[in-house]
């Protein structure tokens, strides 16, 4: 983590890349079954299981079922996955048989972009797809996550560069132009149900699927959230204020990255 | 039946320039040994396919032994960028690079057409996608098609089959029949090896039985062009029982590839500047 962002509850201080990954963490149900990606999300789902989420199965692309890494793996197929796992599969199996049929709650990912319908983009931006200006890794298993899973929560840090009017490639969709386009597609889960920043959580628009911000971490204020965001970002009615983390998740996160 | 040679040899008649090479291993068991073989014998004008190109191929691609590449995930795992990927995108150094993208699950279900012997694989994926919609634009062969289902009607996708010239993995053990053992993340190694005509498999050792692991998939020496030992042969990367992922190195590679000299530097000093299984 680099942000370097400080904000203080009196109790504990935090950074607001922690403050995101907490708020990630409690979007996550015991029980659940996590599809989930490097980076951001791993941290967010490997801090709920040592927290709240003690029975969260983590299912990696690598094709470990019920991995329970001890400390934060660097990548999706850490040995200590396939050594701690129920069950190690092979690539197409994980694919074919686990993700395809629905049988994921939740798909957590990450995005270089995301837009107002919370279509991801990992794989180029600017220039044309020929000649970007920033040639991203790409597409991973992101697309069937997107697609399959239940449903799907993101974790990005909010700003201008990030949450884009239109993404300049759609690498995953979300809600494509918006409603009834999941449908059209073909697409079997839900969608997006949740953006978690570093400066609050945004939820779709039951009507026009557009993400609208609904909570703030304390000490953030709309018109924050609004300069770093690339469209005209709605704000909901009544936004919720997020609790700060307690010393047991920061306590917790910091354990595992020390690790 | 498997031929048991030493490294050079096994690249040396398994891999012609020009050939289409897949080099397998998901974050496990990634052949990088074999790697630095074709780097050293100055292979040119391969298609490379990998779902994820790794460090292997950002180290081939740098070296410019690829004219294209065929893949889903282009990255550093937990680290960033591969720069000398991006360097042969962004500005075509040392040699422009074709590209081919697919998502993990297209290339998976790819590699399972190859190995079944079908010339495509159907799925539910990619609609609505930037990469369905790049299939087969202009000068490019579509490899990404919608089709229905016959039975229901639903909209699926089909991806074509990947068949290509050699496959390239490193797995824990052979005996001396060249029967192949593999055990941990076993990823999508035996469709790849399936699905090419050729095979290059390096080794951690060549033992005299191979008594069962769990979850161990094993390869027939039948079915094996050739098997080279070479131990740590995947390091950076690991083989689950032998090494563990030497994170540390994919961390310090960063700065190795950010730059064309360091990176220069470091194909003379650790990969032209020693031979093979030593």
């Amino acid at each position: 983590m680099t942000s370097v962002e400080q904000a203080s509850t009196g109790e504990a201080t935090y950074t607001s890349d922690e403050m995101m990954t907490v708020s990630a963490a409690r979007a996550l149900r015991d029980g659940m079954t996590c599809f989930v990606g490097i980076g951001l999300p791993s941290a967010a789902a490997n801090l709920a299981r040592a927290t709240h989420a003690p029975s969260l199965v983590l299912i990696y692309e690598s094709g470990t079922l019920g991995a329970k890494p001890g400390r934060l793996p660097l990548s999706i197929g850490d040995g200590m996955l396939a050594e701690t796992a129920d069950a190690v599969v092979s690539v197409p199996e994980i694919f074919n048989y686990w993700l395809q049929p629905g049988r994921i709650d939740v798909g957590f990912l990450g995005a270089a972009q995301i837009d107002r319908f919370g279509n991801i983009n990992t794989t180029v931006v600017g220039g044309d797809y020929h000649h970007p200006k920033v040639r991203l890794p790409g597409a991973g298993g992101a697309p069937e996550i997107a697609a399959s899973c239940r449903e799907v929560i993101v974790v990005i840090r909010q700003s201008h560069r990030s949450f884009v009017e239109r993404a300049d490639f759609i690498t995953s969709v979300g809600y494509g132009s918006g409603p009834g386009d999941r449908e059209r597609l073909g697409l079997t889960g839900a969608g997006p149900q949740k953006i978690i920043t570093d400066l609050g959580v945004l939820e779709p628009d039951p009507e026009t699927l557009e993400f609208t911000m609904t909570g703030f971490y304390p000490g953030v204020s709309a018109a924050a959230a609004k300069e770093r965001t690339g469209w005209d970002l709605a704000i909901a009615a009544d936004p919720e204020i997020i609790a700060a983390p307690t010393p047991g998740e920061l306590s917790a996160l910091r354990a595992f990255r020390g690790k | 039946m498997a031929e048991i040679v030493s490294l050079a040899e096994a690249v040396e008649r398994a891999i012609a320039d020009g050939d289409t090479v897949a080099m397998e291993g998901f974050t496990h068991l990634i052949p990088f040994a074999a790697g630095h073989e074709v780097i050293r014998q100055r292979r040119r004008d391969l298609t490379l396919i990998r779902m994820t190109p790794d460090l292997i191929y950002d180290q081939l691609i740098g070296a410019g032994c690829a004219r294209k590449l065929v893949f889903s995930w282009g990255g550093n795992p937990g680290v960033g960028s591969l720069h000398r990927f991006r360097d042969a995108v962004e500005h075509g150094w040392p040699v422009p690079l074709e590209i081919e993208e697919h998502s993990h699950a297209g290339m998976a279900n790819r590699y399972v057409a190859g190995a079944s012997g079908l010339p495509f694989a159907v799925l539910r994926g990619y609609n609505g996608t930037g990469l369905e919609t790049l299939s087969g634009a202009p000068g490019t062969t579509p490899t990404i098609k919608p089709i229905s289902c016959p039975f229901t009607g639903e909209k699926l996708t089909a991806v074509s089959a990947l068949r290509p010239d050699v496959a390239v993995i490193h797995a824990q053990r052979a005996d001396r029949s060249g029967n192949v053992q593999l055990w941990g993340i076993t990823g999508v190694q035996k469709e790849a090896v399936l699905a090419s005509r050729r095979s290059v498999i390096t080794v951690e050792e060549i033992v005299d039985e191979l008594d069962p692991r769990p979850g161990a998939v094993v390869l027939p020496g039948w079915m094996v062009t050739f098997v080279a030992q070479a131990p740590n042969g995947a390091h950076p990367s690991y083989a689950l029982g032998y090494s563990i992922r030497d994170n540390d190195y994919y961390i310090a590679w960063d700065a190795i590839a950010r730059d064309r000299d360091s990176f220069t530097r470091w194909l003379d000093e650790q990969v032209y500047g020693v031979t093979a299984g030593q």
